[in-house]
């Protein structure tokens, strides 16, 4: 029942956007994401558009994996769109009731509606090619400079990749849990929501032991093997820039200058 | 009142990329009072196939008759089957979470909406057959000991008052002492009380002192179904699928090829003693 749950959705394939160092990812990501918000007319958008399809193009990953991350924000996005569209003050072009629909709403609207579609398929391409694990590495990396304020960079990457490793052992652990549980006739399924939350204690406790059981081990593996923090510690995939890598970050350059700049054209 | 397995296949995650049959083309037919044994390598679908038993998993195909009855139709009161056949699972200690050993034993029959005076006596029944001294009943459950806490765990299953008791290898991180009394528990309470008894287990030597009947399982389907006598005689193609006979059947056997006539069948230790003694005086 709950294996059917993903988080953490890599889609394993061999491609170049696979093999891309994470950093790049992360900071063309970020960019493409801050690109978004500097455009003015629809041009921008349409760069950006073409720049995301060559992306998920050369990422060989089908898709419908993409848009399946927009079913999450799919209840955001109608308000979004519906707000932008009735709220909007301006030239009207048509009234239903009392909602009146303005042509700079339904431009807002539509740019709304576009700038966060291309921002959740980008976001989902990193997390689609990117192991969690490496992803966390790359993090390391690029925030290493914020030791200097005291910032422990290195222990909230360790900590992030263990709590990541964690999920599929403690949603294996609750299943398993859980039909034990039913096996001795508990009901997780009926009832009023008192009832179901109570019914749940059967379950939660286990659990809690269970993980606490598992971080005590782990600990106990850690230190038997002198982990001791970041300090002096290397890597045995350490993450250095390819060929490759200095031309997606040119790429991501030119498209950010690109983009901008026609973005912000106004043709009026 | 027996259970019925009929052409049963189970496969994990249809219709994604991760697809693996489970079981294919089961059949079994398990009469009252039976002492069975289901041996297999990780792996090999015995954990599936005893979820299936109790309506935990659903056949992909086949049927399950449970005392004459399909289990999966429609109206069919899966609860009801649930305190029935009674399933213990591996590492059950883990699935304790009441305050004490008492409550936690009562968690079951209260589910089944007895009333309070019959779970209790239910619990104290479970708790006495399963061999956990009384003054442990109080005490929390993460107190006692593995041994004990897994004592405590199955007996949690027992007051249910199952048909049919499934364990899924109950010796599973015990010492030699510890698994031996588990076992020898296990076998009284089924000389007892005349219940149906399906210890699934990798070890043959755990089993083969207790059970009537030995079904050994590899790659989702059944390899040998027969008395432990029979199958350890397959015991060159048990260990082609990476099983392995009592060592008593290789030292038996061995002694065979040496030209001492001793019957190589036997399946315990004591039995095996009592041969040779009898070969050696006669």
């Amino acid at each position: 029942m709950l294996r059917d749950i993903t988080l953490g959705q890599y889609y394993q394939t061999d491609s170049i956007m696979h093999k891309m160092d994470p950093r790049v990812k992360l900071g063309g990501t970020l960019l493409f994401i801050i690109s978004l918000f500097f455009f003015k007319n629809f041009l921008g958008y349409i760069i950006a558009a073409l720049f995301l399809g060559t992306a998920i193009k050369l990422s060989r990953v089908p898709f419908k994996f993409m848009v399946r991350g927009m079913k999450a924000i799919m209840v955001l996005l109608m308000i979004t769109v519906l707000f932008n569209l009735f709220l909007t003050p301006g030239t009207p072009i048509f009234t239903v009731w009392k909602l009146t629909v303005t042509f700079e709403g339904a431009r807002m609207a539509a740019g709304m509606a576009v700038r966060l579609s291309l921002l959740v398929i980008g976001s989902s391409l990193m997390t689609l090619t990117t192991t969690p694990n490496n992803l966390t590495d790359g993090m390391e990396k690029m925030l290493r400079p914020l030791r200097i304020f005291k910032v422990p960079v290195h222990e909230v990457a360790m900590m992030m990749s263990i709590a990541l490793r964690f999920i599929p052992i403690l949603l294996e652990e609750t299943d398993k849990i859980m039909k034990a549980q039913i096996a001795r006739g508990a009901d997780f399924e009926s009832g009023n929501i008192i009832r179901r939350a109570k019914a749940l204690v059967p379950l939660l406790v286990p659990l809690f032991i269970s993980a606490f059981r598992r971080a005590n081990d782990l600990a106990m593996a850690m230190e038997a093997r002198c982990y001791r923090g970041g300090e002096g510690r290397t890597k045995m995939k350490p993450l250095i820039y390819a060929r490759r890598d200095y031309i997606a970050y040119i790429c991501i350059l030119m498209y950010l200058a690109v983009s901008i700049f026609v973005g912000r054209l106004s043709f009026s | 009142m027996s259970m019925i397995i009929d052409h049963v296949s189970y496969i994990y995650g249809e219709g994604t990329p991760l697809e693996h049959k489970a079981l294919s083309d089961i059949s079994l037919n398990i009469p009252d009072g039976q002492f069975v044994g289901i041996i297999g390598h990780t792996g090999s679908g015995k954990s599936t196939l005893m979820q299936h038993m109790n309506g935990l998993l659903k056949a992909t195909k086949g049927h399950i008759y449970f005392n004459g009855e399909d289990i999966y139709d429609s109206d069919y009161d899966m609860k009801k089957l649930r305190s029935r056949v009674g399933l213990v699972f591996q590492y059950p200690e883990h699935q304790l979470f009441e305050i004490d050993v008492f409550s936690d034993v009562c968690f079951g029959p209260r589910n089944l909406g007895l009333e309070r005076k019959e779970v209790e006596l239910r619990a104290y029944d479970a708790l006495r057959k399963v061999g956990l001294d009384d003054e442990l009943y109080y005490q929390s459950p993460f107190e006692l000991s593995g041994g004990q806490k897994r004592r405590a765990a199955i007996a949690g299953v027992l007051a249910m008052k199952p048909e049919i008791l499934i364990l899924d290898e109950p010796t599973a991180g015990l010492d030699p002492k510890g698994r031996d009394e588990i076992l020898g528990q296990i076998k009284r309470l089924q000389v007892q009380t005349g219940m149906t008894i399906l210890l699934v287990s990798h070890s043959m030597e755990d089993v083969a002192e207790y059970v009537d009947r030995i079904i050994v399982m590899n790659q989702g389907r059944i390899m040998l179904d027969d008395t432990p006598r029979e199958v350890f005689r397959y015991y060159k193609e048990l260990e082609e699928v990476g099983l392995a006979a009592p060592q008593v059947t290789y030292i038996m056997h061995a002694l065979r090829e040496e030209g001492l006539n001793v019957d190589a069948d036997v399946t315990t230790i004591e039995e095996a003693a009592a041969e040779l003694v009898r070969v050696l005086k006669g």
